[in-house]
């Protein structure tokens, strides 16, 4: 039964275009997945459905929902029909949620608004709901807080409040791009089980094939603002009508070339490195306790070798990140930079700091926004002693914006001017301007989008073959790893539980944790 | 949330201790002999010796800090230098008007502010927004002495609602707060119009956080978001400057008590301090460091029962 169909759908906020002629239907007891790219009009999609849509939207053609057009009807009207027959999941759990009221309040509201049952009615059905999202009572009871769950839990707290009125359709708006692997895998098992037991229709939106191609039953593929491609998931991957669903298919998948031997001499060796952090004091005067965040972790990077780092959320990779670059003060171990230690309890000097660089995750965040490029890429020039000025100085910025793909102009704008993957560039070209042996890569293709994506580990691997880089690749991304390394780590609460040749990890994990992730990370080629 | 209070009370009597050791010591460093000042330049030697022994300047610093703190604690602030009575009663006279001042200034405030502050918010880029933003600037900016004349003119003189000043006392309540109400309400303005400023802002960064779609996906319309959930999310910053008023507002006034005529604790401590009456000075400064401890423990309270994230946190 079809229950929501999409007609020519235009959307434009402002002068700006944002949707062209989209199509959709959706059935109950039936998933259907809408792919896109970042901009691709995929989330605005979603909004026109239950009109939640931003100021200054101008919306045309026709949103049939249940036997009513969605455009035509009041804003009264689609207050009823929110919640009550539209449930939605968004993509952030750590912020969808009111920090301020229980877990309960927040599902109840749902029945409340609704005045589909009294107060205590209510709350039990918020139990009853809580308990079918995984929250049994023993654990969550109703008074929890948001702060007080993890995301995984938050997002279950999201959809149950979206299902507690057991709505007719479900829109998830990239309900696992936050969470880690594992925990994604338990969000998508227990949306399909909501769709098989109430026959509701689920909309879900993601960036991210692996996640859609197993459990979605059809797929809209979107491209500014336009469908390229729709139908049942395995005809549309068995077809590849549209060159795009071919390019981000590719890209997906994408592994670049690499020609770089690795030598035997290490640039970085870590041995015995202990990061503990000081938690609040439980007592007044008590000692306070400590969380021990990287537990003895030895290991190094060869010159010229790409190695990578895994682990999910809290694990320890970012604790163990900040302490190489010497932002903390470890406890104790040894980091020998280049055959030279820096001790336990000791900064690391300018010297041997400068041939480390990183490149973090937040293109943006980690830019000084009232800075002109040239100034941002120049930076790292404080590292050395005769650093150039000048003429030299622009120079070798332009040089070095250059060897990253972009052009020497650029140096004179700033940051906001740039695309996502631009600013990811400049980000590797202010760790490359001073000839660092080391980058340390934090997540710096976690928020691209995919075709993006394969352009930047394009990069990253001829500029390690023509000037001989080592990377440490830190990443909670399994296939990017895959892809991008010669040896890989397996990080869990602190330790390392498993390393080796990436292949032979991927393929013959040891440790049950690596095989629990690599099970639960999607994969596209099953589909085929 | 116990142990919260707890932690925040021990907090408390610390403070106080520290603020009273500080002020004590402050005033002792001030230069000049209060009891020659008190007895004029012709005093004899002996004469201010005998003054010196009979007030208790004589004794060591240590045995006066404390005799002055424990007194204190017990409502003996000592004897005024100048008039010779008991600095508690100058004191309590004084509190009775500056008190029910403050609070039915600050009441007024948050009376005008919250509404105006949630219609701006909530209908941001409106007229009534532009209005609201014009006319709270233009309240910030005003002179309050210059409004109070205003009004005293207005109100007080051509129209003759409000008498021009003075306090008949509480014998009356009606008649003192009829009294208080032209002063509150120019003292009201300024803040009301801070206040309102603050509740806009952060009621619309609350208005753009995520939970707000969520509530809206819900099925609530946007004023039932806005009540629901937005609201209570932006008292942080409101609770913070509301805080800071109330102390303000204590001791600050002492312009408006002079042109309305109240006998209030600013115009005290004022002529206090002309007197070089360092007694009455030395409480009055510690009875205003004791209300914004008290009144800054009070938000903290407010703090944790707003956002549960802070109930574990010190």
């Amino acid at each position: 039964m079809t229950l929501l169909q999409i007609k020519n759908l235009n959307l434009s906020i402002g002068d700006t275009e944002i949707l062209r002629d989209v199509s959709l239907t959706a059935e109950a007891g039936k998933i259907v997945a809408v792919i896109g790219e970042s901009g691709s009009g995929k989330s605005m999609t979603a909004y026109c459905i239950n009109q939640l849509l931003p100021r200054g939207a101008q919306v045309s053609g026709q949103v049939m929902f249940n036997g009513q057009d969605m455009l035509q009807i009041s804003e009264r009207e689609l207050c009823g029909i929110r919640g009550q027959d539209i449930g939605m999941v968004f993509q952030e759990p750590m912020t969808a949620l009111n920090p301020v009221q229980t877990i309960g309040a927040q599902v109840a509201e749902t029945v409340l608004i609704h005045g589909a049952a009294s107060k205590a009615e209510a709350l039990k059905i918020a139990r009853e709901t809580l308990n079918r999202v995984g929250l049994p009572e023993a654990e969550f009871p109703l008074g929890r807080y948001p702060h007080e769950l993890s995301g995984g839990q938050r997002q279950r707290v999201v959809i149950a409040l979206a299902i507690a009125l057991r709505p007719k359709l479900l829109i998830a708006d990239e309900p696992t791009t936050a969470l880690d692997v594992t925990t994604q895998a338990q969000i998508l098992e227990l949306l399909q089980k909501l769709v098989r037991e109430d026959g509701m229709a689920l909309l879900l939106i993601s960036h991210d094939l692996g996640v859609v191609a197993n459990v979605a039953d059809n797929i809209a593929i979107m491209r500014r603002g336009e469908i390229v491609e729709s139908g049942p998931v395995k005809q549309v991957f068995a077809e590849m009508n549209h060159e795009y669903t071919r390019a981000l298919f590719a890209a997906s998948n994408h592994v670049p070339e690499r020609n770089a031997e690795a030598a035997e001499m290490p640039i970085l060796k870590v041995s015995g490195l202990v990061r503990d952090y000081v938690l609040p004091r439980k007592t007044a005067f008590g000692v306070p306790p400590k969380l021990r965040a990287v537990n003895d972790v030895s290991f190094e990077v060869k010159r010229g070798e790409s190695l990578g780092l895994v682990g999910e959320s809290g694990c320890g990779k970012s604790t163990l990140t900040r302490a190489i670059l010497g932002l903390d003060v470890v406890q104790s171990g040894l980091i020998e930079i280049d055959g030279q230690a820096v001790t336990a309890g000791h900064k690391v000097p300018r010297e041997l700091r400068r041939k480390m660089q990183v490149v973090f995750q937040d293109p943006y965040g980690s830019f000084n926004p009232r800075h002109k490029v040239a100034k941002l890429v120049a930076e790292p020039f404080h590292l050395l002693d005769d650093a150039p000025k000048g003429t030299a100085r622009r120079q070798a910025v332009e040089k070095t914006l250059i060897e990253v793909g972009m052009l020497t102009q650029d140096a004179d704008k700033y940051i906001h001017e740039f695309s996502g993957g631009q600013r990811q560039r400049i980000a590797i070209a202010r760790a490359l301007i001073i000839k660092p042996e080391l980058i340390i890569l934090d997540e710096a293709v976690s928020a691209l989008d995919v075709s993006i994506r394969a352009q930047i580990l394009d990069l990253l691997a001829e500029l390690s073959d023509r000037l001989g880089l080592s990377y440490l690749f830190i990443s909670h991304d399994l296939s990017v790893v895959r892809a991008i390394t010669d040896r890989v780590m397996v990080m869990k609460s602190g330790k390392i539980v498993e390393t080796g040749e990436t292949e032979a990890v991927f393929n013959t994990p040891k440790h049950h944790y690596t095989k629990a992730l690599i099970d639960a990370a999607p994969v596209l080629e099953n589909v085929r | 949330m116990l142990r919260y209070i707890l932690k925040r009370l021990i907090s408390l009597g610390l403070s106080l201790i520290a603020a009273s050791v500080l002020i004590f010591v402050a005033i002792e460093i001030i230069p000049g002999d209060a009891a020659a000042y008190m007895l004029g330049i012709n005093a004899s030697p002996e004469a201010v010796a005998a003054l010196r022994e009979q007030i208790g300047l004589n004794q060591s610093d240590f045995t006066r800090y404390f005799d002055w703190a424990t007194g204190m604690l017990r409502g003996d602030f000592g004897i005024s230098y100048t008039y010779r009575v008991p600095v508690a009663d100058m004191i309590s006279n004084r509190l009775w008007v500056s008190l029910p001042l403050a609070m039915y200034a600050l009441f007024l405030s948050t009376l005008i502010a919250f509404p105006i502050g949630i219609i701006a918010a909530s209908k941001r880029g409106s007229v009534a927004d532009w209005m609201v933003m014009g006319g709270t600037q233009l309240g910030v900016a005003i002179p309050n002495f210059w409004f109070a004349m205003l009004m005293v003119q207005l109100l007080a003189i051509k129209y003759q609602f409000f008498t021009a000043g003075g306090f008949p006392g509480w014998d009356n309540f009606w008649l003192g707060m009829k009294a208080l109400t032209l002063p509150a309400f120019v003292l009201a303005l300024p803040q009301a119009s801070i206040l309102a400023r603050v509740m806009r802002s952060a009621l619309l960064d609350t208005l753009t956080e995520d939970f707000m779609r969520t509530a809206r996906a819900k099925g609530r319309t946007r004023r039932g978001a806005l009540v629901h959930h937005a609201l209570r999310n932006a008292m942080i910053p409101v609770l913070t400057i509301i805080g800071l008023q109330f102390s303000f507002l204590l001791a600050g006034a002492i312009i408006i008590e002079k042109i309305f005529f109240l006998p209030g604790l600013g115009s005290l401590i004022l002529t206090a301090i002309s007197q070089r009456d360092l007694i009455v000075v030395e409480s009055v400064v510690m009875l205003l460091v004791f209300a914004v401890i008290v009144v800054t423990f009070v938000v903290d309270i407010t703090y944790a029962l707003v956002d549960p994230r802070l109930r574990r946190r010190v």
